[in-house]
């Protein structure tokens, strides 16, 4: 082991990482794998026609408890959350007095008097201490340092599950469940970050092992890396925080207006709200757009984007090659005079500009389970 | 046709006369992983020992390929451009990324045999 690595922290699942092939590198402070030996391109082909097993234990886990969190929870977020109906879930973010994007999250509702959050890696810490700060007069803020989380994602997903929790099978999209899979206490949401049907299934720590086990024991299940995970977000569309969304985009640039209720837009009451009421109401000056590069070329992350006429308007903030596209995809923010689908840029990659046009998100449709 | 010549990046050279075809070796594309786009150097371009000449992504990342020796670009491998998993599939045979006129042909005994590149490849990982 490299000095580099010593320095690294490790998740509950490392052994079975190593075990298995994984070509570890250090992440958000954490040693994963960015693959295995099938590789990137096979992992993300593997997870659209069957079914992948990521690790991402290294997010943060964190519980808000006492009387009506889901209240004081909106004091931070622009989602609704007082109208989250009990075992539901959904996609929110921290915002700063600029209306900036602090983190992005997934929030659940265990139970009136209790909600369960899931961050981001490398925002943890300062999440749990802004939770803390803020939050942790009234409520109980219990970071859940000792349980893993497993994702399931693909369209084998369901029948893999229900092989370990029959009981998930029923379960729609965006909902939590307290469950056994394989014999271990689990809290399971029907949710994930692939565009693909799935769960992410946290798991306590010392029975993590147990779990990945039995789940690649099932047919069809493999391990996948965060190579592939990162492809197939890009080609679903979905954000990936600190590249895509970060302090200097608010939720309206980044093309998430739909993440705030109707109540919350009209009412305010979350950090940033008069930036973000004025953003909707005039329509921001920047937007977030899928970007459909028209050459073989990808275009990688700050990848300066120009309008037809040559004129730096913006950047790559999330691109590559997505392999189920079978062609190079990306996001980027352009004016919000450049957003319309279809409109011609360039994209100047190694100095030569290389036709591009704003393109739907996402690329490759999402088959999530409404029932 | 002379023996293959490496690079400690990772680029090989095989000379024909005064031409040489270069491509990347298999513990690069080992590395690199799935090639899923290639960038060629245009026929007439002249390049540097050591600079770059081409282009190679992986679903990942892209990484420059640096031209062994210096000389004039005679053309690029218009296979790689169609199907770029060949760098994968036969990396120091078919999968030649260009050929080049050698402005300085004692520039390849600067350049490490099988033998060195493979002792060099041990004091990598």
């Amino acid at each position: 082991m490299t000095a580099s690595e010593t320095s690294l922290l490790t998740t509950p699942l490392d052994s079975l990482h190593r075990a298995l092939g994984g070509k570890m590198v250090p992440f958000a402070g954490y040693a994963m794998p960015v693959q295995y030996p099938a590789g990137i391109l096979t992992e993300h082909l593997h997870t659209r026609k069957d079914a992948g097993l990521f690790d991402v234990s290294h997010m943060g886990q964190v519980t808000l408890e006492g009387d009506d969190p889901a209240a004081a929870l909106e004091e931070l977020v622009p989602g609704d959350i007082a109208g989250l109906g009990e075992g539901r879930t959904r996609y929110t973010v921290f915002t700063n007095e600029a209306g900036g994007i602090l983190d992005d999250l997934m929030v659940s509702k265990l139970s009136p008097t209790k909600l369960f959050l899931v961050v981001n890696a490398a925002c943890k810490d300062a999440d749990f201490a802004h939770l803390a700060a803020r939050l942790g007069g009234r409520l109980a803020v219990t970071p859940l340092l000792d349980r893993a989380l497993l994702a399931l994602q693909g369209p084998g997903a369901a029948a893999a599950m229900a092989k370990l929790a029959p009981s998930a099978a029923g379960q729609t999209f965006m909902t939590i469940r307290a469950m056994d899979v394989a014999g271990i206490p689990c809290l399971a949401t029907r949710s994930g970050y692939t565009g693909e049907d799935g769960y992410e299934i946290s798991v306590p720590a010392d029975r993590a092992e147990e779990l990945a086990r039995a789940l690649l024991a099932l047919p069809g299940v493999a391990p996948i890396g965060l190579g592939a995970r990162d492809s197939l977000r890009l080609e679903a569309g979905l954000c990936l925080y600190g590249s895509d969304i970060d302090t200097a985009t608010t939720p309206v640039e980044g093309n998430l207006s739909w993440i705030l209720g109707k109540r919350r837009r009209e009412q305010g009451g979350f950090p940033g709200a008069a930036v973000v009421q004025r953003q909707l109401a005039e329509g921001p000056a920047r937007l977030r757009v899928g970007i459909q590069p028209l050459d073989r070329a990808p275009a990688r992350a700050h990848t300066v984007i120009t309008d037809s006429a040559g004129q730096p308007v913006g950047e790559i903030t999330s691109g590559g090659f997505g392999p189920s596209v079978n062609g190079p995809v990306a996001m980027g923010y352009v004016p919000a005079a450049l957003a319309a689908i279809g409109t011609d840029l360039k994209l100047m990659v190694r100095g030569k500009p290389l036709p591009a046009k704003v393109a739907a998100l996402p690329f490759v449709p999402h088959r999530y389970f409404k029932g | 046709m002379s023996e293959m010549r490496f690079t400690k990046d990772h680029e090989w050279i095989r000379v024909d006369g005064s031409v040489g075809t270069v491509g990347i070796s298999d513990y690069a594309q080992h590395a690199l992983g799935d090639v899923v786009f290639v960038d060629l150097p245009e026929a007439g371009r002249v390049v540097a020992k050591g600079g770059e000449a081409a282009v190679v992504e992986s679903v990942k990342a892209a990484s420059e390929v640096y031209s062994p020796v210096s000389g004039t670009i005679v053309e690029g491998n218009a296979a790689l451009v169609e199907h770029p998993a060949l760098v994968n599939e036969s990396p120091e045979d078919g999968a030649w990324f260009f050929k080049l006129t050698l402005s300085d042909p004692a520039e390849v005994e600067t350049l490490m045999d099988r033998g060195a590149y493979d002792a060099y490849l041990q004091t990598l990982d």
